[in-house]
């Protein structure tokens, strides 16, 4: 087990590249700490797979280097990594049993039968596979697959880190729940630093103690999945995280207030000085339906049974809210409110507000 | 109760029309000239099971079918590995690909007694390319129409030559189908590359190779144009596979009686062959 550094990680997928635009990540700095459950998240193309490849060292980085508790590996092989990774479809080999899945690893590495056979059984319990051990794998169904190839990461105990690449694209909807909630309690029982890469929150936010927002090839937030839902330090992960996503709505900044609507919002605390383009972002969990506010026209009212989320229009800005029990129908007039702790203003897409600490 | 729809049988009339005409009813006359005797003016007596008897005890019979099993056990032995580790060090992408896509491809395009003539004329002793090489340059005596063993190397090559392509073109297809990921895994779990080849290549071309086997086994046994124009079957008749030897039966001394028979025993061994190949090699699957 290691804490795993990035230091000024480059890559590009070409052998030229000119600027910026050409990185398929850009420059990286980052820690990994000793045992963490991390979550990596971000649309398909922003990098997540490239970076994942690079750590386990199937992809060579243009420039950076990656250190496992402190020692260089750039240019170790994935073998000598000692990581494990699970990918998007299961890999299983077909012809071998369940038991000689899972002693792949360890067999390829010289260990002793004795010692190979405790470590199988010992995973196969932990993932419930043990009346499987004897199956050929080709058999299995593809959760019981994607558990095997977990297990084949798991069976060595000197992995470093084990890596999930967007492990149930290919899982029943009902059984992503349950191996969701097996690898939480794997993490908790092996304490191994696990990164789970992934374009769905949901699987972030439940599986992660820290998730890492990318977008084009940059990290743009790292936090608790309650400091990325709460305080998002980008549009992007603002947008990107919760459903319906926060609402950013064009903003002025007039000697230091905001302004939307031609009415004056009121933010979490002070702006910082500068210039720019400012959007004022606010979850729909705080924006209210009230008798004042900014004048909108109801367009669409989704009932999601607990809550429904209307859809205004204020002047030509869709504008978001989740209102509790009784929605306005739709054509109405509202007048939105935003809860001023949860009120943000963004600079060129970065966070521009300081918040207030409650006294 | 379901009503059936007997009338569904008329949509199976075409194929039983055509199978009849291409399979069956040439099939019948071969079956029915195997238990006659004739003595000439069209006129054909019972014979019974004669011609087969005489056929399975004919001692010229099983030196034919004993080198049908050598032929067809040698190139199976060098053309299915051969494929494999061909098929193995192509590349997967790339400019190359096309390339030798191509260039295996070739060999198949050529006609059958083109390749029989190609390879004769390619092996004769003063004017033929490997033929003047072999013997004026190496100095070797090689002579395919005095030395049976120059024969049997020259067929060899020139189906190995021929037919290689089909188990690696096969076997290619089987190899590109497998997911990168799978490549890395092992990696990943520290697999030599015998270990790859074992546990993921092997078992991914396993289908394919199936196939390719018997294919080539089919072929290989029922072989004709080719030695045929290359050798004739000679010196003596060290290269007379069983098709060759048929024909000298059938057309050659115009016994159709002893030649239909053979014919039948032909196709059951090939049949049977067949079968029992391919149930070995699918067997697991159904488990």
């Amino acid at each position: 087990m290691a804490k795993i550094t990035l230091d000024r990680l480059r890559h590009s997928y070409m052998s030229d590249p000119k600027g910026p635009q050409d990185y398929a990540l850009k420059e990286l700095d980052l820690d990994w700490q000793d045992g963490g459950a991390y979550a990596l998240l971000g649309p398909s193309g922003c990098g997540k797979s490239t970076l994942l490849n690079i750590i386990s060292g199937l992809l060579h980085p243009s420039e950076g280097r990656i250190l496992f508790d402190g020692k260089d590996v750039t240019g170790l092989p994935p073998d000598q990594r000692n990581i494990a990774q699970v990918f998007q479809f299961p890999v299983i080999y077909d012809t071998m049993s369940v038991y000689d899945n899972l002693a792949f690893p360890l067999r390829n590495r010289g260990v002793d039968e004795g010692r190979v056979k405790a470590r199988v059984e010992e995973i196969a319990a932990m993932l419930d596979v043990t009346e499987m051990l004897g199956t050929r794998a080709a058999h299995l169904s593809p959760d019981n697959k994607q558990k095997i190839s977990m297990g084949r990461g798991l069976v060595r105990d000197d992995v470093n880190v084990i890596m999930f690449d967007e492990p149930l694209t290919v899982i029943d909807p009902h059984l992503k729940w349950k191996l969701r909630s097996k690898l939480k309690e794997l993490h908790q029982k092996v304490k191994v630093t696990m990164i789970y890469v992934t374009h769905d929150q949901t699987e972030a936010l439940t599986f992660a103690d820290q998730v890492v927002v990318m977008q084009e090839g940059e990290v743009v937030q790292i936090g608790t999945p309650v400091d990325l839902f709460e305080r998002p330090a980008h549009t992007f992960v603002g947008h990107f995280i919760g459903s319906p996503g926060m609402n950013v709505l064009p903003a002025e900044l007039r000697d230091g207030a905001a302004f939307f609507a031609g009415q004056q919002i009121a933010l979490e605390g002070a702006v910082a000085p500068g210039a720019g383009r400012h959007e004022i972002g606010v979850r729909p969990e705080y924006v209210t339906l009230g008798p004042s506010g900014i004048a909108a026209k109801v367009r669409k009212v989704m009932d999601l049974g607990r809550h429904s989320v209307v859809e205004a229009v204020a002047g030509d800005t869709k504008v978001s809210a989740i209102v509790e029990g009784a929605a306005p129908g739709q054509g109405e007039s509202v007048h939105l409110t935003f809860r001023p702790d949860q009120t943000r203003l963004y600079r060129d897409g970065w966070i521009a507000t300081k918040q207030e600490r409650a006294a | 109760m379901r009503k059936v729809n007997q009338k569904a049988w008329f949509f199976v009339l075409p194929v039983l029309i055509l199978v009849a005409f291409n399979a069956l009813v040439p099939m019948m006359t071969v079956v029915n000239y195997s238990v006659q005797e004739t003595f000439g003016n069209n006129q054909f007596f019972w014979h019974g099971l004669g011609w087969f008897q005489d056929i399975l005890r004919s001692e010229r019979f099983h030196a034919a079918l004993g080198r049908q099993f050598l032929f067809t056990f040698l190139i199976l032995i060098i053309e299915v590995p051969l494929g494999v580790i061909i098929a193995l060090s192509m590349p997967r992408k790339g400019f190359w690909v096309p390339v030798c896509l191509v260039t295996m491809a070739l060999p198949m395009l050529i006609p059958w007694n083109v390749v029989g003539a190609m390879w004769n004329i390619f092996t004769l002793p003063d004017i033929g390319l490997l033929g003047y090489f072999m013997n004026h340059v190496l100095g070797i005596d090689y002579n395919m129409t005095r030395s049976p063993l120059a024969a049997w190397v020259t067929i060899i090559t020139m189906d190995v030559w021929h037919w290689t392509s089909l188990v690696v073109l096969l076997c290619y297809a089987g190899l590109v189908s497998i997911p990168d990921a799978y490549y890395q895994a092992a990696k990943i779990d520290g697999a030599s590359n015998w270990a790859v080849f074992r546990y993921i290549q092997l078992p991914k071309m396993k289908q394919v190779l199936t196939i390719a086997v018997l294919l080539r086994f089919m072929d290989s046994f029922n072989i004709y144009t080719e030695p045929f124009v290359l050798t004739g079957g000679g010196p003596g008749n060290s290269t007379t596979l069983l098709s060759i030897d048929l024909v000298k039966i059938a057309l050659g001394q115009f016994d159709l009686g002893p030649a239909a028979a053979m014919s039948l025993i032909y196709f059951a061994i090939t049949l049977f062959v067949s079968w029992l190949f391919y149930t070995l090699m699918t067997r697991h699957d159904v488990k």
